[in-house]
């Protein structure tokens, strides 16, 4: 590749042809300051609508400052990146953006994290010059996700997210000059929108424009209430990340100390999604065989591939956009619901507490699972299986509201028997664990064979889509992964198309699967800190000392004096669900208009 | 599942403009175009067949709409009065009709009265500049307008509805 | 056999005072008189003499008749065509002596113009492409497919000096030559007639007048570059040029001259039309693209430039009407033909849309180096009512105000750049002692608000901060302070806004207050408007000693804020009036005193 040389602040450098000044920069240790600007490597999601200005930098010959982030490098070229008229110009344009923003730092949901607020640090903002009016809209509460967008800044991070790399298209930029604004159409609330509430804008948000719906009040009230048994869930993303917020590096996970914090919260009993997601394996692998089994007699009305389904946002997004395709995802529920079902039936019976005596805390590093416990097939005459779900980011707030140092706490073990879990549970929390879970169980089930080799490294990775063949003694099974719903999209087509033939398939909306949630510490959009959280989760599984869904013991005690087996018509009733067709239809109605 | 509720001609004249247009996105504007000349606004659901006819998001379509001035998502008043702002009809006194407008019509820019018979907009340069300032309402052309005809103008239009 | 032509005006302008009733009236009375045989009226494009339209000329007499109204048409027929005995009436009369003007020709307003983009306006009827090709039509396109090589053509456009014609005035074989040589099965020709600037009709005048002219350079540029598509952009609220340009495009399919095969070569190419909805920023390229593939006319950050990487991703050559309408006529009479008229740097001629505080409103070309003093006072005919020359706005929003001493400054695009303002697509807006330059420079701004497109934050948030520290010296709320934030943030717009728009923006504060500072001054430190514009800023009250009780103040006053009888002094009610101005243009005896 041809090389390029430039200087950037007096420094010399050599950078490949198509390397931007931004990325020219930072490789002679020249940090410009950006705000719109996204790029996360490896996972191939870049924003660079060179919208906000910030990272302008003078280059000689140039009557105009240009944008760092877009600009690419030239041979020659003399960039100055902290002359006064550039500073003076990011000030003024910081000033301006600051202009239009609420000075609300104090209570805002993104303080600390807001990169706007320490941009604004950085720069020594001290005073802003430009006053004048400010955008205000209608703040809009969903059950999920709450867009206040006085506080947006319109980088478009959230429309890279939401229309290229989830092809969701919820958002657009809407109106035009100071009244533009990234909103759904006409303004109207995400809850009538196509939003699959995957909360990937929140992700990558720099601002607190987009947050997620906060419990962690609710919470607090359950747990100080003494009529109620309160009991906590955790899914396995969640301690990969936790530690994050509290100083940890990154990759570190913290299950016990988690455990220890939720027990010092208050929670009565602190269990583990995992086993949940053990259960969903049990489920889900039956469903596979006995599909695969039809399949193989001949039997052409079988729907192949089986999807997964843990995923609610994924859920949701074939509801809207492939509701012909809504009989092919697995009708089992996510680990959240079933751990729900279970607790509210099994549990609840097991410890002598009525249903609605219990409450259901579920910690989640997504901010779908609000949506998904609100859906009325997880309720039974209006209780909700799971009361309210949380995000990883509310936990670590209410470890802190609670004076918790957490580094300081002694990890402590789940309790039982909802606390059993094995490394395949566990490794739901990142893109191809559940179907490496389900392939360890499944493989064992079909053949009656011990797995040699419990590790599945074929499905493991980042890539966004991913394809194996796993020999099921001599029957090759094809299994795909996709992660991100712009490729699930991609995946969905080939197989509407019949132009790619699975047997197993799962799907998970965030890069990177529950890793990279939206409710899980900000990423700052650094793609290293998912592949870490990615290793932190796969190396805990390496040192469980059971590793497939079917040798939990705990579970399979459920089914031994509850469910009877897989698929029986109480494991159905309680553990299965169905979908709906959510796309839109359009009827004539000629009454008036 | 949403149902989009619309009139038969509604439908028809999406559906139409759709097809002549090869249902291609790129042709979104054209067939917006189309759409508001024969319905004469563009209401929400008009824009969502359209999305879902071109396969695309009616967010995006919205942003389109909500882009161009041209469009528009309220019906306009029976006689949609529009004055020219075009700096030469501004510097011959354009701003102070717009006030004088306003001020019998008693709506703002952008707004049709109660009664649905007046809207009232602002244009940028009708190209009629020799006519400074232009007023037009409907197709017609008002030239060398002072704030003084306002009145007559509006009444001309008053009287033809009795 | 025909003798007789009668020329209607059908421009926009003429249209708006009846020019299609006349022309109605005159086939009418043709038809009444058993005429038919001899005498044709034919519609064309605009005259450019737009303040006394409708224009109605006589060929071969050469008779320019003015302010004809349909009532006029009889007396043109009966008298003129039957009689042979002009209708004096209708003759322009030439403000200084006072005489009748029956040729165009010998009025001022035509007399140091020199037509070339503008040359079959009011002369071709545009609906009749036989017209035009009897103009030497289509004969440039004949000559470039026959005899050049695009390469050929390309050094013609590029030793003519032309240069792009929609403002930033680049060359445009420079242009045509970088798409020409990049590699690409597509390619597209792209004619953007998104006029936006508020206070030009030039390219809205030439596609109504003289459409072929626009087409057929189009497929010359096509077949440079090795197109075989072109799209023009259009205002969709030029209805007229739009019919015009549709019409046109077929007769051309028709006559070979579009399509597969054009005059008997292997040249294919074809136009079809896109059209805006309403958003100046559209006329920048890339913003332009965008909206031509259906989309928010948002900018996009260059490089890559149209050239490389345009509509469709494909190699994308875009130029304007105005500049389009200059390629024939250079291919016919060569690159040194043209590149003799002009300056040094600028040559040929460029169109201007003359209008403001003007007797002869209209639209012009004129010689690259005319100077402003010849233009406005010359061709212009001076200010109207025999006010005092203030200012002229060129280069629209984009542009700036120029003052008395740029008036003898040669017009080309470096001039205007030195003095503070640009060339721009060729708005032209005189102004007088009654013009306001903080509050024209609020009106542009207000413009650039409007049409902002809202993406890059120094555009959307820093206009907005423009605007309102403007808003508030014309209410008399600005401090000094408020000034120097002024002047600040127009530089830091300028420096980094994303687009043409934003980077431009802020040129018309700019030049007014490096032409007008004390304006600016006196609004902050005084709260004073000389020009007597903001209104915040002024009451108005009536003289008693010059007032005669003529009550015309009185009657005309729409609020009812003046009182007093016949013959004696008026009073205005302070609570009531609404500084509206009326009394002021009304009062005879300058009586009416409006102060700050």
């Amino acid at each position: 590749m041809k090389k390029i040389h430039l200087t950037i602040d007096n420094k010399a450098i050599e950078v490949a042809e198509g390397t931007t000044i931004l990325e020219a920069a930072q490789k002679v240790g020249i940090h410009i300051p950006a705000l719109c600007h996204m790029k996360m490597d490896d996972i191939h999601i870049e924003n660079r609508p060179g919208g906000c200005r910030i990272c302008s930098v003078e280059v000689k010959g140039k009557r105009n400052l240009s944008p760092a982030c877009a600009t690419k490098c030239l041979d020659g070229m003399e960039i100055k990146t902290n002359t006064i008229r550039v500073i003076h110009a990011r000030r003024n344009i910081l000033e301006l953006i600051i202009s239009d923003h609420p000075y609300e730092c104090l209570t805002c949901a993104k303080s600390g994290q807001c990169e706007l607020q320490t941009m604004a640090q950085d720069l020594g903002i001290r005073e802003i010059h430009f006053e004048g009016e400010k955008s205000t809209y209608r703040e809009d509460f969903s059950k999920a996700i709450i867009r206040d967008m006085d506080k947006c800044i319109l980088c478009r991070r959230c429309i890279t997210m939401c229309s290229d790399f989830q092809t969701v298209h919820a958002l657009s930029a809407v109106e035009r000059g100071f009244e533009a604004v990234v909103s759904p159409a006409f303004h109207m609330d995400l809850n009538e929108s196509s939003c699959t509430f995957c909360g990937q804008c929140v992700a990558v948000c720099p601002t607190g424009a987009l947050s997620e719906a906060d419990y962690s009040k609710d919470v607090i009230q359950a747990l100080a209430n003494p009529e109620y048994t309160v009991i906590a869930q955790t899914a396995p993303a969640v301690r990969a990340a936790l530690g994050e917020s509290f100083g940890y590096p990154v990759g570190t996970s913290v299950t016990g100390q988690m455990v220890t914090a939720l027990k010092n919260l208050g929670f009565d009993y602190v269990f583990d999604t995992d086993f949940a997601a053990d259960m969903t394996i049990m489920e889900e692998s039956a469903e596979l065989l006995e599909r695969l089994t039809r399949h193989l007699e001949g039997d052409k009305t079988v729907k192949l591939p089986i999807l997964t389904s843990c995923c609610p946002a994924w859920v949701r997004f074939i509801e809207q956009n492939f509701p012909d395709m809504k009989e092919i995802p697995s009708t089992t529920r996510s680990p959240q619901q079933i751990f729900g079902a279970i607790a509210k039936s099994y549990f609840a019976e097991k410890i002598g507490v009525p249903r609605e005596k219990l409450i259901v805390v579920s910690i989640m590093p997504c901010v779908a699972k609000k949506y998904e416990c609100e859906r009325d097939e997880f309720k039974v005459d209006g209780d909700p299986d799971v009361n309210f779900s949380i995000t990883t980011r509310e936990l670590a707030r209410l470890i802190k509201i609670s004076n918790i140092d957490f580094k300081q706490l002694e990890p402590s073990e789940f309790d039982q028997p909802l606390g059993e879990s094995t490394g395949a549970g566990l490794i739901f929390g990142t893109t191809g664990g559940v179907i490496e879970a389900a392939t360890r169980t499944a493989y064992e089930l079909q053949t009656g064979k011990k797995l040699k080799k419990i590790d599945f490294e074929s499905l493991r990775g980042m890539e966004a889509i991913r394809s194996a063949t796993v020999d099921f003694n001599g029957l090759p099974i094809k299994i795909g992964i996709a992660h991100g719903l712009g490729h699930a999209r991609k995946l969905l087509e080939e197989i509407q198309e019949g132009r790619c033939h699975y047997h197993a398939i799962e799907i998970m909306s965030c890069p990177g699967g529950c890793i990279g949630g939206g409710g899980q510490p900000f990423h700052h959009n650094k793609t290293s800190i998912l592949l870490e959280r990615q290793k932190a989760i796969y190396s805990e599984d390496k040192q469980m000392k059971i590793r497939k869904s079917h040798e939990n013991a705990s579970v399979m005690k459920v089914y031994e004096e509850f469910l009877g087996h897989p698929l029986s018509e109480k494991a159905e009733h309680l553990l299965h669900t169905s979908y709906f067709d959510r796309s839109s239809q359009i009827t004539i109605d000629d009454s008036e208009m | 599942m949403k149902t989009i509720k619309l009139s038969s001609f509604a439908i028809e004249t999406v559906e139409e403009a759709c097809s002549d247009f090869q249902y291609r996105e790129d042709e979104l504007i054209n067939i917006l175009h189309r759409c508001q000349h024969k319905l004469g606004y563009l209401p929400a659901e008009v824009q969502e067949i359209i999305a879902q006819k071109l396969q695309m998001s009616v967010a995006k379509v919205y942003g389109v709409v909500s882009f161009y001035s041209f469009f528009s998502m309220i019906p306009q008043g029976k006689h949609p009065i529009s004055i020219c702002m075009g700096t030469a009809c501004y510097v011959r006194g354009a701003e102070k009709l717009v006030d004088e407008f306003k001020r019998q019509l008693r709506i703002d820019v952008g707004e049709t009265t109660q009664d649905g018979n007046f809207s009232l907009s602002c244009l940028r340069c009708v190209g009629a500049c020799g006519l400074a300032p232009i007023v037009m309402v409907g197709d017609k052309v008002y030239g060398r307008v002072s704030a003084k005809q306002v009145k007559d103008i509006i009444s001309e239009y008053q009287k033809s509805m009795v | 056999m025909i003798h007789t032509h009668i020329l209607v005006c059908g421009g926009t302008g003429c249209r708006a005072s009846q020019a299609k009733e006349v022309q109605e009236e005159l086939v009418s009375l043709i038809r009444d008189k058993h005429l038919s045989q001899t005498v044709q009226v034919t519609t064309t494009g605009c005259f450019g003499f737009c303040e006394k339209g409708p224009i109605v000329k006589i060929i071969p007499d050469q008779t320019f008749y003015t302010q004809v109204t349909p009532e006029d048409a009889r007396d043109i027929i009966e008298e003129h065509i039957i009689k042979g005995r002009k209708v004096e009436r209708l003759l322009y009369e030439d403000p200084k002596t006072k005489k009748r003007i029956s040729d165009s020709v010998h009025m001022n307003f035509y007399k140091k113009q020199l037509r070339i983009a503008l040359r079959n306006c009011g002369i071709v009827d545009p609906e009749n492409i036989d017209e035009y090709i009897a103009r030497d039509g289509y004969q440039a396109l004949g000559r470039v497919l026959s005899i050049y090589s695009p390469d050929e053509v390309i050094d013609i456009i590029k030793k003519s000096g032309l240069r792009g014609r929609g403002g930033a005035g680049f060359p445009t074989g420079k242009k045509w030559e970088i798409t020409s040589q990049v590699e690409a099965t597509q390619k597209y020709v792209v004619c953007n007639a998104d006029e936006g600037d508020p206070g030009a009709f030039m390219d809205r005048s030439i596609l109504e007048g003289d459409p072929h002219a626009v087409i057929e350079a189009m497929a010359i540029c096509g077949y440079c570059i090795g197109a075989n598509k072109g799209l023009i952009y259009i205002r969709a609220e030029y209805p007229l040029a739009i019919g015009r340009l549709l019409v046109a495009i077929e007769q051309a399919r028709k006559y070979g001259l579009l399509g597969r095969g054009i005059l008997g070569n292997d040249f294919e190419f074809d136009i079809e039309l896109k059209y805006g909805a309403g958003a100046f920023v559209c006329g920048e390229e890339t913003a332009l693209i965008n909206s031509m593939e259906g989309r928010r006319g948002e900018p996009v950050i260059k490089p890559p430039f149209p050239a490389e990487k345009g509509y469709f991703d494909c190699p994308t050559n875009v130029n304007n009407v105005e500049t389009f309408a200059n390629i024939c006529p250079i291919v016919l009479k060569g690159a040194e033909w043209f590149s003799s008229i002009g300056t040094e740097k600028s040559k040929g001629t460029k169109v201007f849309a003359l209008a403001g505080k003007i007797n002869n409103v209209g639209l012009i070309e004129v010689p690259m180096g005319t100077t402003l003093r010849e233009v406005i006072f010359d061709i212009g005919g001076g200010i109207k009512g025999g006010k005092k020359f203030k200012s002229v706005q060129t280069g629209g929003p984009s542009g700036g105000c120029l003052t008395e001493s740029s008036l003898d400054m040669p017009i080309d695009y470096e001039t205007l750049l030195e003095e503070g303002s640009m060339m721009g697509s060729g708005g032209m807006i005189v102004m007088d002692e009654d013009d306001c330059m903080v509050a024209i420079s609020k009106f542009y701004l207000e413009f650039t608000l409007d049409e902002s497109c809202g993406k890059c934050a120094p555009c959307r948030i820093g206009n907005k901060r423009l605007w309102e520290i403007l808003n508030k010296m014309t209410k008399g709320e600005a401090t000094e302070k408020d000034l120097e934030k002024l002047i600040d943030l127009s530089h830091t717009i300028k420096d980094t806004s994303l687009c043409g728009l934003g980077q431009t923006s802020p040129n018309p504060i700019l030049s007014t207050f490096k032409n007008f500072k004390h304006e600016y001054l006196g609004h902050v430190r005084d709260k004073q408007c000389e020009a007597g514009q903001c209104k915040d800023l002024l009451h108005y009250t009536i003289d008693a000693k010059m007032c005669v009780g003529c009550t015309a103040c009185l009657r005309n006053c729409p609020v009812g804020a003046i009182s007093g009888e016949k013959k004696k002094p008026h009073l205005i009610h302070q609570d009531i009036c609404i500084k509206c101005g009326i009394c002021y243009e009304k009062c005879k005896f300058n009586a009416i005193l409006h102060q700050s």
